[in-house]
């Protein structure tokens, strides 16, 4: 890997319940790239992106063992401050999940949170942030409505701006596409695409073809385990590994 | 073929009957009271206190009664949400993990729910005897604020349950505390706080047993917590337990106040959930 890893994962096992949901995964996820975690449905590829972003802490039962650096800081050590680790990373969930507020204040609700008061720097924000998800001709003159309003599609890409406004580094897709109608995946897609000159992005999808449109580099997880790791053609056309072949082909899910 | 007809048959009979039972029992309550209430009831019911005293008289009417119960129940609803909230936010938001823990406080205020008002009537009492307070508006509003807690905390517990975790992981993504997140999820619940209020005021103006020693009773309207209060329940109590039938009658017309005022609380309710729901997913 040429790439200057961003998220640097180290013999992370992770058990919920007693169960061994990630089983030693070890990965370097490259800095401005879209890396897509491919595997079948329950192998552990939400849980994997979960646990960049500690989402995971608060399920019951949970165990986690090994290290996440971001920026070379492992965000499970004793003294690491989740809010912040959680700031780096904008998460777009399967479904768009509006908090139930306006429009203009899904957007303004991070930086609130961390501070930004000023009504004009707000304004800014919210602005540039619904133009970077083409949203903001769409909303401009409703943006004191309440967000459940709009489309999927348009909840998503708000989502979307709504994370990008706590300016993260991070932005991570867990099969964010896979309530929307064809319009808009494409829509969520060019957006993945443009946004990663800024942005590392790591998507979970189980979508091949949409990974192979928009990903740089794949992962393929399964039962638990990293099977193979590469750039998108060499995964998807070359593959080395039986299981990702047969995968690959469609003979296994 | 024939049998499975006969047994589509005899079980839709079997709901329709049901449904009858449900649907009349609530006309013919309705219906006595409005018949056995309606006659004796004027404007003075409702804007006077009762002259001759303790309501053996025919004079004046319930506003002390009717003051003196809004007064307890929103009274207690209102001390009673400012320790549920905390509550239930903290069964579900704080104890992440705790299974055990959140389990045993969800079974304690289910006991709680169960226990008979007169319970909770004599606890209240037993309070107010250590604290040295008598028989007052304070007393009741102690009393009330006990039987409804499990009452919204129930709810609210219920209603939070709801909330979809991706909304929460949602907040908790964006860099949110957790009180932060709290807040995210009780503007989502807004409707089922107004509802819990509503389930936690009609329990509470219709309660009898809870204010029997701790509210006491007067003609007049308090103005002060120190003051005995009358409440609408206990004034049917005595005016239906006379042996006089023109305030029997009235036992009947205050009745029939009580109901329109839960009547009105439940409208009032719907319509505040139906507004305030504009925000929900």
């Amino acid at each position: 890997m040429t790439q200057t890893p961003h998220i640097s994962v180290q013999h992370l096992n992770v058990h919920i319940a007693n169960q061994h949901i990630l089983n030693d995964i070890s990965i370097n996820i490259p800095d401005k790239k879209v890396t897509s975690i491919i595997g079948p449905s329950g192998c552990g590829k939400t849980t994997l992106l979960k646990s960049f972003n500690r989402l995971l802490d608060n399920a019951a039962g949970v165990k986690i063992t090994g290290k996440v650096l971001v920026d070379n800081e492992d965000i499970y050590a004793p003294e690491a401050e989740v809010t912040h680790i959680r700031k780096k990373m904008g998460l777009l969930s399967q479904r768009p999940y509006p908090l139930p507020m306006s429009i203009y204040d899904n957007v303004a609700y991070g930086p609130r949170i961390h501070g930004t008061r000023k009504k004009q720097e707000l304004d800014e924000l919210v602005e540039e942030k619904l133009k970077a998800t083409g949203l903001w001709n769409e909303v401009k003159d409703r943006l004191n409505t309440s967000a459940t309003r709009l489309s999927i599609g348009q909840q998503q890409r708000l989502c979307l701006a709504r994370g990008l406004a706590v300016e993260p580094e991070i932005i991570l897709g867990d099969e964010s596409t896979s309530a929307l109608d064809p319009v808009s995946t494409a829509i969520i897609e060019d957006l993945f695409i443009t946004l990663k000159e800024k942005y590392t992005i790591v998507l979970v999808t189980h979508i091949l073809r949409q990974a192979r449109r928009v990903s740089d580099y794949i992962v393929f997880v399964y039962m638990g385990k990293i099977i193979e790791f590469g750039p998108t053609e060499e995964v998807l056309l070359n593959p080395q590994k039986e299981l990702t072949k047969e995968y690959v082909k469609g003979f296994i899910s | 073929m024939k049998k499975r007809k006969l047994e589509e048959l005899f079980f839709r009979s079997l709901m329709v009957l049901a449904t009858l039972v449900v649907g009349g029992s609530f006309f013919l309550i309705v219906g006595t009271i409005v018949y056995k209430g309606a006659p004796y009831m004027n404007l003075d019911m409702l804007t006077k206190t009762p002259g001759g005293g303790f309501y053996i008289g025919k004079e004046g009417g319930v506003l002390n009664a009717i003051i003196g119960s809004l007064y307890v129940a929103g009274g207690a609803t209102i001390l009673g949400l400012l320790i549920s909230i905390p509550v239930a936010i903290f069964i579900n938001m704080y104890m992440d993990g705790k299974r055990f823990l959140s389990n045993t406080l969800r079974m304690a205020y289910d006991v709680l729910f169960g226990i008979p008002s007169i319970v909770y009537g004599a606890f209240g009492f037993l309070i107010m005897v250590y604290f040295g307070i008598r028989a007052s508006l304070l007393g009741g509003i102690i009393a009330v604020t006990l039987l409804v807690i499990p009452v919204l905390v129930r709810t609210l517990d219920e209603v939070i349950r709801t909330v979809p975790l991706e909304l929460r992981d949602a907040a908790l993504s964006l860099g949110a505390t957790r009180w932060e997140m709290a807040k995210v999820v009780l503007r989502q619940i807004r409707p089922g706080i107004y509802t819990a209020i509503l389930l936690s005021f009609g329990r509470a103006i219709g309660d009898v047993a809870s204010v029997l020693f701790t509210a006491g009773f007067s003609d007049n309207i308090p103005t002060s917590l120190h003051q005995p209060a009358a409440t609408l329940p206990l004034a049917i109590f005595f005016q239906l337990g006379s042996a006089v039938d023109e305030v029997q009658g009235r036992g009947y017309a205050s009745a029939l106040i009580l109901t329109i005022i839960v009547l009105i609380i439940t409208v009032l309710a719907q319509v505040l959930t139906k507004k305030f729901s504009k925000y929900k997913i």
